[in-house]
Formats: C-alpha cells, structure tokens, sequence
C-alpha cells in the first residue's frame, strides 16, 4: 500500500470538544430547568446552539471530504458498519420501553389485580383492582381518561410513514440510475410526508391532551403511551431532517451512483423509525 | 499461532503529534487516546478508591465516629459508580485503544474524529457527576443499583446524576462502534478472525455487549427522571407501574455489564500467560467459543440480582439454572490458563503474577458467584457482605488484576522504558495481601447477616471488620505505589527493547518501543 490509498486517518478535530462542551451545556442546563434553577433555560438552550453549530461544522467537514474524494472504499465500509450497529443501539433503546410496556401489560397489570401471588396485595391493598387494558392504576392517577383510539390519526400516519417508505426507496433508484430528478423528487416528497407525520402526531398530542384528558400523568398507559410514541417522534423528526439535508445536497448536485453513503445512511434510519412505528402501532394503538 | 514480519518503516510523510495541550484535546490518534483514557482511568480509580477509604474508615469500628448516614450512602453510592464507569472500563477502553489497531496490523481506529469524542465526554460526565455533591440533597445516596423510589428521593443532583450516565453511555456506545469498526475492518490481509489474539477477540465480544445493554440502561434511567419530574408511573403501583420492573431492566443491562467488565480481562490474561509460560495458549478456539457463550448466556440470567423481591417460582429456577450454565464456559477458561502453564518454562515477572493472581482469585470470585446463583441460598446471602465480598474478588482481584499486568505487560512497549521490576514485584505483593485482608473476611461477615450498605453494625461484626478496614487503607497506599512506579516509568528507566518479553508473541512486539506515531502505515504481512 502507498500512502496514496492508506486508510484515511484525519488530524486535529476540533469538532468533538465543541460537542462535549455543547452536550454538558445542554444536559447540565436542562437538569437545572428540571430542578427550577433560574436562567438554566438559557443554558440549555447555549447548549443546544453549540451543539447544532457543531454538527454544522463537523458533518461539514466530512461532506467536503467526501466531495474532495478522500474517501475510498475501506472508509467507506468503516461508515457503512458504524451506522449499522448506530441503529442497533437505537433498537435497544426502545427495546427498554417496549420491553417495560410488554411487562406491564403482562404481569405488572395482573399481578395488582391479584393473579398469582399477588392475592394478597390485591385483598389488602388494591382490593376491587381488576386487569384491564388500558389503565392508569389503582389509584385512578391522572383521573378519567379516554384510551386513543387505533383507526383514526394513528392509522393515517402508518399509511403516512409506509408510502414514506417506499418514496425514499423509489429515490435511492433515481440516484443508482443517474437520474437525478427522481432522486429529488422522491426524497422532496419523502421529506414532506415526514413532516406532515410529526405535525399529524403533534395534532393526535393536543387531542389527548385536550381532549381526552389522556397525559403523561394518566397512569401508566399515559406513560408507555407518550414515551414510546415521543421517542418515536423524536427520532422521526431527526430523521426528517437528515434526510431534508440529503434533500439539499442533492439539489447541489452531491452524491454519485457510487458514492453516496450518507443518503444511504439516511435511508436506512429512516426504515429504522418506520419499522418501530409498526410496532407501536400494533402494540401501544391496536392490541 | 501467528508468525509475523512487518514493515514498520512510516513512508507517511506528514507530521508526528502536535505540541502542546491541544494536541491532547485534538488528537486522532488512537495511542494518544489510548493515553488519554489510562490516565483519566487511573485518576478515577485514585478518587473512587478515596471514597472507599471514608467507607472503610466509618466502618473500621462499629458506631457512628466519621461521617453521617447520609454521607456514607452516598460515599457507597458514588464509588461504585465512579469504579465501574470511570475506572474500569475506560481502563479497557485505554487499552483497546492502545492494542487493538496494533494487534490486527491496522493504521488506527475505524473512526478516529469520534474515538476523540468518546473520550472527551467523559471528563464532562465525571465532572457532572461529581459536582452533586455539593448540590443541595448531595449526591445520589440510593445505591448504584439506582432503585426506584429510594433513588427518586434524592435532592438537586438527581438530574445532573442521570445525564451523566446519559453522557457515559454515549461515549460507551460510540467506543464500542469503534472497536467493532476497527476489528471487522481494519485488519491486515491474512489477518483472518481466528488468527486475532484473544484481546481482541474478547473486546470484539465486549463491544456487542455494550451496544446492546447501554441503551437499556439509558432507557432506565430515562424513565427514572420522568417518574420524577414528568408525573409518569413506570415504577410506581398505584399508576399501575411496577418498581420491580426497574430492576428488571436495570439488571437487563447490569448483568451484561458485569461481563463488559471482565471479558476484556480474560483476554488480557490470555495474552500475558503464554508470554511468560513460554507455550502457546492451550485450547484457543475453545476459548473463543466460550467467550462468546459466556455473553449469550449473560443476557438471560439478570434477575439472579432479584432472587428475593418475590418472583414467581418459575422464574426463580429459570435464572438459577441459567446462572449456573455460566460457570461451565469460565470453567473452560480457568482450566485453559491453567494448562497452558501446565509444564511450560515459567518465570514470575510482574505482570505474570498480576495474571496468575487474577486466575486464582478471580476464581475464588467465581465460587460465591455459584454459591449465590442457588436461589434458596441467596435469601441468606443476598444484600450481605458476602455479596460484597463475591463482587470484589470479581472485579478487583479479576478485573483490576487484569488491568494492572496489562499495565506492567505494555509499559515498556508503550513507553520505551522498562518498569522497575523490584518495585513492581513489591506492589503485587503488598495488593495481594492486603486485598485479601481487605475483601475476604467479608465473606464471614455477610454468612453471618451483616448487611451491606449501612454504616453502623453490630458489635459481633468488629473484629473482621477492622481487620477489613486495615487491609483496605494497606491497599489505598499500595495503589499510591502504583501510581509511582507508573510516573516513574513514564519519566525514564532501562530503555526497554523491541520484544521486551522473550516469550512475547504478536504484531506490537514487531514495533519499536514506544512504536511510531502512526502504526502500520503499511500493513504487515501476516502468515
Ligand atoms: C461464575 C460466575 C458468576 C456467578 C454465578 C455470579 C453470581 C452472582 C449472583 C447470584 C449475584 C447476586 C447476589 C445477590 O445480590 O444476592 C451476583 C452479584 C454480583 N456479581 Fe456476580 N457472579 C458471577 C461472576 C461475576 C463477575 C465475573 C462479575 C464482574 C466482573 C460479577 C459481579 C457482580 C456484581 C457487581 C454483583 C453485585 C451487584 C450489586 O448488587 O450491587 N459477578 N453475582
Ligand atoms: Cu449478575
């Protein structure tokens, strides 16, 4: 190997400490917010500009490279595996909570209403506790609720994500084909259909609340119900914007049929966060 | 096993490392890096063990002298956590960085930019962390096991707690991308996985466990800070939550974790005894295998932690039986070491003994672990000192063991200088004796029902316990020591040779001591 095409190891970033430095900003503000320290809010938001500012300049950087041709083949597989395993992480992350949703409804719930041995926490404690799903407990926290409903907003938004789904696939065509008004098309209609789903989703939170006096207080339905489906939106909103950036550096004129891994990395969270909509919609709406 | 010849000559015509601190805030450079989380590993482990040292003081006598409960709790608390993140694993990190693109004949980590990363959100972590014990509450008090609802009881540092342990799961997480990156990746042609040395065998397993168990950890404690600040019920009955399903995902991650803890030493291990038993590794491929069923089977025996909250019978013998098939692979691997020593020309350097200390006592570890996996046992034993004492053979005497001969081992290779022999020889001694007067009469102690935990006990448990109490301060200070003989090295010594070991075999011994700043620049040919 020459060191033409050694393995491309950078010098001096700088990005990194910027980040540690917005994500302690954020993180320390936000916990100051949370204990009702005055000013933290503004800290929190310092933090979170440092740290948009730092994914500005650092994917900045990366994306010049990329463009410069820097990268070769091996970088390419280092990117293409960092994201993978990126995703399963995230996987595991709702694992938790679709794994503490999966307890509740299965033992937590009917355990209080006195399956097995918990008869005699049922008698003395709970007593006239009955299983049902969904609840917000014995002791009725968060007060009446009404339990959203599957076939509505949720289902429109499954449709939503799905076509979503198969537009950004249709672009990812558009692009190994050279055809380059396809690739914008699809990701342009991919970008707005993610964006309708968190503003839909956004709707569905104001009904809730509003309306069907369903809260993150409502017990643990109100619980699992907007941790999941928040988590979810958050993760789509990110995705949304990775891919409206995609979007942008298409429209200049970025990528290659060849190279063009961080659409493809785009693509690929983006079927990350359908698929997790798929579960939630069957086991926190339908089920 | 693998013969090597290598062309360490750096046709890169750039720059070696940059000055000044900011070369240190900058780097990519995985040695740099490598450096960076050793010191910052040893530096927790020094205020770690000083949190241990105020423990062992209040507890040297029974009755209330020192500190109070609550300041007590949170010495227990926070040591732990400190250990365990900050010491320990950043401690394997370290040496992950230091090794692993070496020992596969690579140019450098996968992704240097977000190995910088990884390490540099520690420190702001740890400084988070550290900082609630001035918040008003102090710092966590509840255990660092984190169980709802005690720990949702704590005063202003509670959130500053939980986004700490955010932040060190991101740079777990983005560490472990990169090791596996690295190992898929960057090997040198012929390199192929079966020809990997052991380390980098049980660090490729290791970072599969950490991408799967951090994130549950952070979805955890996430629910953890909603419950207290966003009215959630997750751990709370009356919602219809269940505080036992904390501990259930708690222990989803906890016990993986334990294994995140000492696999990297069991390949630590497994480098150092053919060096100096001057044999091959007995049984390599069998050792690879066991290392990657000891990780399948450590997903699915977690709740050995919860023999006593009240789960049904079912599950009780599931996870005993589970617990127990884990002692068979380690088995495999005891008895492995124990056969590539068997007949080989040993001698005893420094880092020998570390290895040969850790298999002996890590396997003393080993045998509670067992006694406390047999469900109706552990209702006597659980939340004892026996417990303490079990997980301290495992993790000090196992894990920090391993560190140590992993020091010793690579020093010389790392700086170009030879360690004193004689002093280091004077520090495994000085550890081992005091470490067992330290750790082993807890296991009397916790048989006869003192808890762990609690500041006080009764006046039967004070002869171990101040025999305990002077083991640990003689250890505190040997770990001075320690630090001595490494400042030492660092600073000069005998210049150390290429091979530095005789029987050393593998790709880092084929390069200068301390190698070039950039590795292989070409790969090495492997045969
Ligand atoms: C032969 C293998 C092992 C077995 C069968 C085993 C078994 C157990 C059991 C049953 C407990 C729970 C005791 C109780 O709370 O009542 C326990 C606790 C513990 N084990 Fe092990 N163990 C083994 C190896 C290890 C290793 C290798 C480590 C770490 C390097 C480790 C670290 C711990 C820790 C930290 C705890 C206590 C956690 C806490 O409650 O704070 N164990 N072990
Ligand atoms: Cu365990």
């Amino acid at each position: 190997m020459s060191s033409e095409n050694a393995y491309y190891v950078p010098h001096d970033a700088k990005w990194p400490i910027v980040g540690s430095i917005g994500l302690t900003l954020f993180l320390g503000g936000f916990a100051g917010q949370l204990n009702g320290t005055s000013m933290a809010a503004n800290v929190m938001i310092i933090g979170f500009l440092v740290l948009v500012y730092m994914m500005f300049g650092w994917f900045g950087d990366v994306i010049n490279e990329s463009e410069s041709g820097t990268y070769k083949k091996l970088e390419d597989v280092s990117f293409r595996m960092g994201m993978i395993w990126f995703i399963f992480s995230e996987v595991m992350f709702f694992a938790a909570f679709f794994g503490a949703l999966y307890y509740i409804r299965v033992f937590s719930v009917p355990w209080l209403a006195g399956e097995g041995s918990g008869a005699t926490t049922n008698e003395f404690i709970w007593s006239g506790f009955e299983a049902v799903w969904p609840t917000n407990g014995p002791a009725a926290v968060g007060g009446e609720y009404e339990k959203m409903g599957a076939w509505g907003l949720p289902a429109i938004n499954t449709f939503i994500l799905l076509t979503s789904g198969a537009t950004v696939t249709w672009a990812h065509w558009g692009l190994v084909a050279n055809k380059r008004k396809q690739l914008i098309m699809g990701l342009a209609a991919t970008v707005l259909l993610g964006f309708i789903f968190v503003g839909l989703q956004a709707l569905e939170y104001s009904h809730g609340y509003n309306e069907l006096n369903l809260t993150m207080g409502s017990g643990i339905y109100g619980s699992t119900f907007y941790m999941l489906t928040g988590f979810h939106g958050f993760h789509v909103t990110v995705g949304a914007i990775m891919l409206l950036v995609m979007l942008v550096r298409s429209i200049k004129g970025h990528f290659t049929p060849e190279n063009h891994f961080a659409f493809e990395a785009a693509a690929w969270y983006w079927h990350f966060v359908d698929v997790v909509w798929l579960g939630l919609f069957i086991f926190v709406y339908w089920l | 096993m693998t013969t090597v010849t290598a062309d360490t000559h750096d046709d890169h015509h750039d720059h070696g490392p940059a000055k000044g601190f900011m070369r240190w805030v900058t780097t990519t450079n995985h040695k740099d890096i490598g450096t960076l989380y050793l010191i910052f590993s040893l530096v927790m482990f020094m205020v770690g063990g000083a949190m241990a040292m105020v423990i062992r003081l209040e507890l040297f006598q029974p009755g209330l002298q020192f500190v109070d409960p609550g300041f007590f709790n949170q010495m227990t608390t926070v040591h732990a956590l400190v250990m365990i993140f900050g010491a320990v694993m950043p401690a394997f990190v370290g040496l992950a960085n230091w090794m692993l693109p070496i020992m596969v004949g690579g140019p450098d980590m996968a992704l240097p930019r977000m190995n910088n990363w990884s390490f540099w959100i520690l420190p702001f972590a740890f400084a988070m962390l550290l900082s609630t014990f001035f918040m008003d509450g102090g710092a966590a008090a509840g255990g660092w096991t984190l169980y709802p609802p005690l720990v949702l009881q704590g005063g202003n540092g509670f959130p500053y707690m939980i986004f700490a342990i955010h932040m060190m799961g991101i740079s777990s997480v983005m560490g472990a991308i990169n090791v596996i990156v690295t190992i898929l990746n960057m090997r040198a042609p012929g390199m192929t996985l079966m020809k990997m040395p052991l380390f980098v065998w049980t660090w490729f397993i290791t970072a599969y466990l950490l991408i799967a168990v951090m994130p549950v950890l952070a979805g955890a404690v996430t629910m953890l800070l909603t419950d207290r600040f966003y009215d959630t019920s997750f751990f709370s009955a009356a919602g219809g939550g269940d505080p036992v399903l904390f501990q259930h995902i708690f222990w989803f991650f906890g016990h993986p974790e334990v294994y995140i803890l000492i696999l990297p030493a069991f390949g630590v291990v497994s480098s150092i005894i053919p060096t100096f038993a001057r044999k091959p590794l007995f049984g390599y491929s069998s050792m690879v295998y066991a290392t990657a069923s000891i990780a399948f089977l450590s997903f699915i025996v977690w709740a050995h932690h919860m023999f006593t909250v009240g789960m049904p019978i079912e599950g009780e013998l599931f996870f005993m039986y589970a617990t127990m098939l884990i002692a068979v692979p380690t088995g495999v691997k005891v008895f492995n070491w124990i056969s590539t020593m068997w007949k080989g020309s040993m001698t005893f350097e420094t880092p020998m003994l570390f290895s040969i200390g850790f298999v002996i006592m890590f396997t003393i570890g080993g045998f509670s672990g067992l006694m406390l996996a047999i469900a109706p046992a552990d209702f006597q034993y659980h939340d004892t000192y026996f417990v303490v004492a079990h997980f301290h053979y495992v993790l000090v005497t196992g894990a920090i063991y391993s560190i140590m001969a992993a020091a010793y081992y690579w020093l010389p290779k790392w700086t170009g200088n030879m360690y004193n022999e004689k002093m280091g020889q004077w520090h495994f001694w000085l550890s081992t004796v005091s470490v067992n007067v330290l750790f082993f009469p807890q296991h009397f102690l916790g048989l006869a029902g003192m808890p762990r935990r609690i500041p006080d006990y009764s006046v039967q448990f004070a002869e171990f316990n101040m025999w305990s109490s002077i083991g640990g301060f003689a250890f505190g200070l040997s770990q001075v020591f320690f630090c001595y003989i490494v400042y030492k090295t660092i600073k000069g010594g005998e210049k150390a040779t290429d091979q530095v070991w005789e029987g050393a075999e593998g790709l880092e011994w084929t390069l200068s001591s301390p190698p070039p700043y950039h590795s292989f620049t070409t790969a090495p040919e492997i045969k």
